[in-house]
């Protein structure tokens, strides 16, 4: 288990390095001169001169490259271009509150839709298994900034049972951020109930299928047990995967949702760091979110191993 | 119509009456099962036979009850200690699964969970019956010693797949036996695994058999096994026992058509094939749920007259102790048919002077690299194949029988210092470095035809593109070529058009066949060309084969690990052992013996058809890695007859002890021909 976890740690760290490296040719070298773009066409050269060293894009990129790799493992990402401020008190409490949006809606999402897939795949082919699966398919093949709209329209608006806008007022008790949240959180579990739920699906019925589901069956297993202790440990691998890239998904923020409510997360920060050209802030965001896609496929991978041994026991050899 | 004779309904363990079983596909019933009725006393072992499809296996799980989620009971009984399986609520369902009957299956690597130790796995089986914890542990340990398993405790705290697939069946009839069962099926226990595994797992069922007083219910497709296991053998055709008896009185006296068809076209008795064709019943086995109003076999039947089609055989006793019956209208003319069928024997030439070498492999090794370890695969092949000539490969899976085969096409270049030579020239190592000649001189077989065909393509058009690639023949000269092709294979102008999944799995080896020989082959591979068809149609195959090479003097190296289908084909065989050649010779020098221990315990792992008994040797032990060969003679840890202070000490060479007989064993021929006297 020890090597397997220092090879994935390892090449997960490689993935961030060529991350940041796919970061900093996009931001630093393709503009070509950086105070020009920010500034616009129109700015003296002095102005731009002073800009760059400011930043210290005009030293060499060779320089820059070292600056931005450091900053990765500093969490330091400078400033912004645009408040001056340090961007990690930007892009960090951005995260914070992505963060709680993503939880909710996962401690929603994962339990209902993991029961909806042993559910339906329980019922192979019969009518309540077809509902599942098209209702899932239907649900996330309409875009969630739609589906927002319409949760503001019918739940907020129309019912009255929800808050327009999801970022509380400093102060707000937990209860009270957890029913500003709940609306934007139902459009996120809405757009990923269906993904999760036929993943599920398709993993339970593989294992239903199986050898070893049969012999548990022989033994005198009932139904339930059959299930619990031999089934679910090795078919939802695949849907624990797909969590996990989801997880770096929604707690990168979920641009359209985050629009829809005014919600200030990472998503919605990096949309403005864009329109602003604030470079810094852009690519700390964007790292940011890499991070937490190498943790949550990393801890999914480490869960996939706890629960087959194959995977643990024979790259160990 | 239900014909139990020997035993009683009431004093059997397991008694199926008149079962009828229909899997409903696209929303129609298809009988499956017409009518199957046997039983089975306490402590008696029956077998059922019969080629895929005939029923067997529904048979053996409806009797657990347990059926595709398509699949139901329509009518019949099926009891288990009197108590009716088929109207037993889901608890009582469960509750005679884990107390009365038991399974063993055929793959039991996959039958064990992979991610649960084998351990848990064991002690689930009895705290179901109502055992504590400490006390299911203990039961667990002496399970596992029952069924031979000396380090128990290490094996507990293992997964299933860091056991060797002997361990994990042993592992898996240890469950089974958990509750003493009343019933036990076994599901063609030992299919998949190698030879002396297999003889090795055999044993201790015949072992356990002793020990309990279960009815054991046995599928297999080996006939072998069956006889050597089983007190009574029904035989399955389309869904209905259609000859039941004793099985020696069944398999030495055939008296049911299809018995006796499936009987003949196993190579039996050491037959070779310069002596006699194998017969092969015409035909195909209906598809399920197809209208058989009268005799089931009525199609395929040599004896089928218009009596066969007009009215349902009926069941008729066989002999006079009662215990044997067919369904057959012509009892008395099925000695008709028992003649040795007039086929051709085909006289091939064995290698002699005259026959030069089409094909010599001079200190060929391959060493694969794993990570930073060596693994030699082949060490030091030294072999030549005569024109004309079959040469029989056998050896346990990781012997190297099929990294050879590769390594002669070039799909595996060899390690430098070996030679492949074709008609006296050395070739390159690998294939892309040969002359299009060199290629088309050498072409393969692969034991899988669905995966070694394109999907998308007709038959035609796979045929086309290998004569065109091998003889850059085009256009219509091409589909001429094609048409012969398909004709010496024989397959009808019709198979053609048509894609390979439209085809059976004999047809689909057909085409295969097909492809290797359009380009006039020196030399075919063939890697388990029929281990995955039925007996009947693996005779028409090697029928096939024989022909071909007696019409074009092609030369095989035919790989299998069944003796019998060697024996049948080769005109010498060479045995392997960890990459090594332990022994070669000719066909009958191999058969008749003194032999390399190892051979010796191959021949006599083989459960014989024909109840010959063997002196049987057995191995200890399991195959090592050949990452990690052991010292001297490599197969020094399981051999026998290994003499203490030489054998580990140094690696005997490859010696001819006889004319055309070589072995590696420090043992002298002569001892040897001492030692396994009785043979």
């Amino acid at each position: 288990m020890g090597r397997y976890l220092l090879r994935r740690l390892s090449s997960a760290i490689v993935t961030l390095w060529l991350l940041a490296t796919i970061v900093f040719l996009i931001v630093s070298v393709l503009p070509g001169d950086v105070g020009r773009k920010v500034l616009g066409p129109f700015a003296l050269k002095e102005d731009v001169a002073r800009f760059n060293r400011q930043l210290g894009t005009d030293r060499p990129l060779l320089a820059q490259y070292f600056t931005s790799i450091r900053r990765l493992f500093t969490l330091n990402f400078g400033s912004s271009y645009n408040s001056g401020g340090l961007v990690r008190d930007i892009i960090f409490p951005a995260l914070f509150r992505s963060g709680k949006l993503a939880l909710l809606a996962f401690v929603i999402t994962i339990p209902i839709s993991i029961a909806a897939g042993i559910f339906a795949a329980r019922r192979q082919d019969k009518v309540s298994d077809r509902i599942v699966v098209n209702v899932g398919l239907a649900t996330s093949s309409i875009p969630e900034f739609v589906t927002a709209a319409l949760i503001m329209s019918l739940f907020c608006v129309h019912w009255k049972l929800g808050k327009v806008f999801a970022d509380p007022p400093a102060g707000t008790s937990v209860i009270g951020q957890l029913r500003m949240l709940l609306a934007p959180a139902m459009a996120m579990v809405i757009a990923y109930f269906g993904y999760i739920a036929r993943m599920s699906r398709a993993g339970v019925i593989h294992g239903l299928q199986s050898d070893y589901a049969r012999t548990a069956t022989m033994k005198g297993l009932s139904k339930g047990k059959v299930m619990r202790t031999h089934i679910l440990r090795n078919a939802l691998a695949p849907t624990i995967t797909v969590i996990s890239v989801q997880v770096g998904y929604l707690f990168g923020g979920i641009i359209g949702v985050e629009k829809v409510f005014n919600y200030h997360g990472l998503g919605s920060t990096m949309l403005s760091a864009v329109k602003a050209r604030d470079i810094p802030v852009l690519q700390g965001a964007v790292l940011l979110v890499g991070m937490i896609y190498m943790v949550s496929t990393l801890l999914a991978d480490l869960l996939i191993a706890v629960l087959n041994p194959r995977v643990r026991l024979e790259t160990t050899r | 119509m239900s014909p139990h004779v020997e035993t009683s309904v009431a004093a059997a363990a397991l008694s199926v009456d008149n079962l009828e079983v229909a899997y409903t596909v696209r929303g129609i019933d298809r009988a499956v099962l017409r009518g199957v009725s046997f039983s089975i006393a306490p402590g008696e072992a029956y077998g059922l036979v019969g080629e895929s499809g005939c029923g067997k296996s529904t048979t053996a799980y409806a009797s657990m009850r347990y059926l595709p989620r398509n699949g139901k009971i329509l009518s019949g009984r099926v009891l288990v200690d009197g108590d009716d399986v088929t109207n037993m609520t889901g608890s009582q369902l469960q509750r005679f699964r884990a107390s009365e009957a038991s399974m063993v299956y055929q793959d039991p690597a996959q039958a064990m969970n992979p991610s649960i130790k084998v351990g848990r796995q064991l002690i689930e089986s009895f705290t179901l019956l109502g055992r504590s914890k400490a006390d299911a542990t203990n039961d667990a340990l002496q399970a596992l010693r029952r069924v031979r398993i000396a380090d128990c405790e290490r094996v507990m705290d293992r997964y299933p797949f860091q056991l060797s697939g002997g361990m994990q069946q042993r592992v898996v009839i240890a469950m089974a036996l958990a509750c003493d069962p009343k019933l036990l099926v076994l599901d063609e226990p030992t299919t998949g695994l190698d030879a002396t595994v297999e003889a090795e797992v055999l044993d201790l069922v015949r072992v356990l058999r002793e020990e309990t007083n279960a009815a054991v219910l046995m599928i297999a497709h080996n006939l072998g096994i069956v006889r050597s296991l089983c007190d009574r053998v029904g035989v399955m055709y389309a869904g209905q026992i259609v000859e039941e008896g004793p099985c020696r009185e069944v398999f030495d006296d055939p008296q049911h058509p299809y018995t006796v068809g499936l009987l003949r076209s196993l190579p039996r008795r050491g037959v070779r094939k310069t002596e006699q064709a194998l017969a092969t019943i015409p035909g195909m086995l209906p598809l399920i749920g197809t209208d058989l109003p009268t005799c089931v076999f009525v199609d395929r039947c040599p004896l089928a007259d218009d009596l066969c089609r007009t009215v349902v055989p009926p069941v008729v006793p066989v002999g006079i102790t009662g215990n044997r019956y067919t369904r057959c209208h012509h009892l008395d003319r099925i000695s008709d048919i028992i003649e040795a069928p007039t086929d051709v024997p085909i006289g091939i030439l064995a290698k002699s002077e005259d026959n030069p070498d089409v094909l010599e492999l001079s200190h060929v090794s391959k060493t694969f690299r794993q990570r930073s370890t060596e693994v030699p695969a082949l060490v030091e092949v030294d072999l030549q194949l005569g024109e004309g000539e079959t040469l029989g490969i056998v050896g346990e899976s990781g012997s190297g029988k099929s990294t050879l085969a590769k390594t002669m096409l070039g799909i595996e270049s060899a390690d430098m210092g070996g030679v492949v030579s074709l008609d006296g020239h050395a070739v390159a190592a690998k294939t892309a470095g040969r002359s299009a000649d060199d290629k088309r001189a050498m072409q393969m077989v692969f034991q899988n035809p669905d995966s070694a065909l394109n999907r998308a393509w007709s038959v035609r058009r796979i045929l086309l593109r290998s004569v065109t690639k091998l003889t850059g023949i085009k256009g219509d000269e091409a589909n001429d070529r094609v048409e012969k092709l398909a004709a010496q294979l024989r397959l009808t102008p019709r198979h053609l058009d048509l894609k390979p999944r439209q085809l059976s799995g004999g047809l689909k080896q057909r085409v295969a066949i097909a492809r290797a020989f359009a380009g006039d082959p020196r030399i075919v591979v063939c890697d388990e060309p029929t281990s995955a068809l039925d007996v009947s149609v693996q005779a028409a195959i090697l029928n096939l084969l024989a022909d071909l090479q007696a019409e074009q003097h092609t030369s095989y190296v035919f790989i299998s690990h069944d003796m019998g289908v060697v024996r049948y084909l080769a005109d010498r065989i060479a045995v392997m052992y960890l990459g090594r050649i332990q022994e070669i010779g000719l066909t009958d020098d191999i058969f008749n013996g003194p032999n390399h221990p190892y051979t010796e315990a191959l021949l006599s792992a083989v459960p014989s058809l024909d109840g010959e008994i063997t002196t049987r040797i057995r191995l200890d032990g399991e195959i090592p890695s050949p990452a990690n060969p052991p010292s001297g003679c490599v197969f020094h840890p399981r051999c026998p007859r290994a003499i203490v202070g030489v054998c580990e000490v140094s690696e005997p060479p490859l010696v001819e002890v006889a004319i055309g007989h070589s072995m590696r064993c420090h043992i002298s021929i002569d001892e040897l021909r001492v030692l396994q006297q009785g043979h």
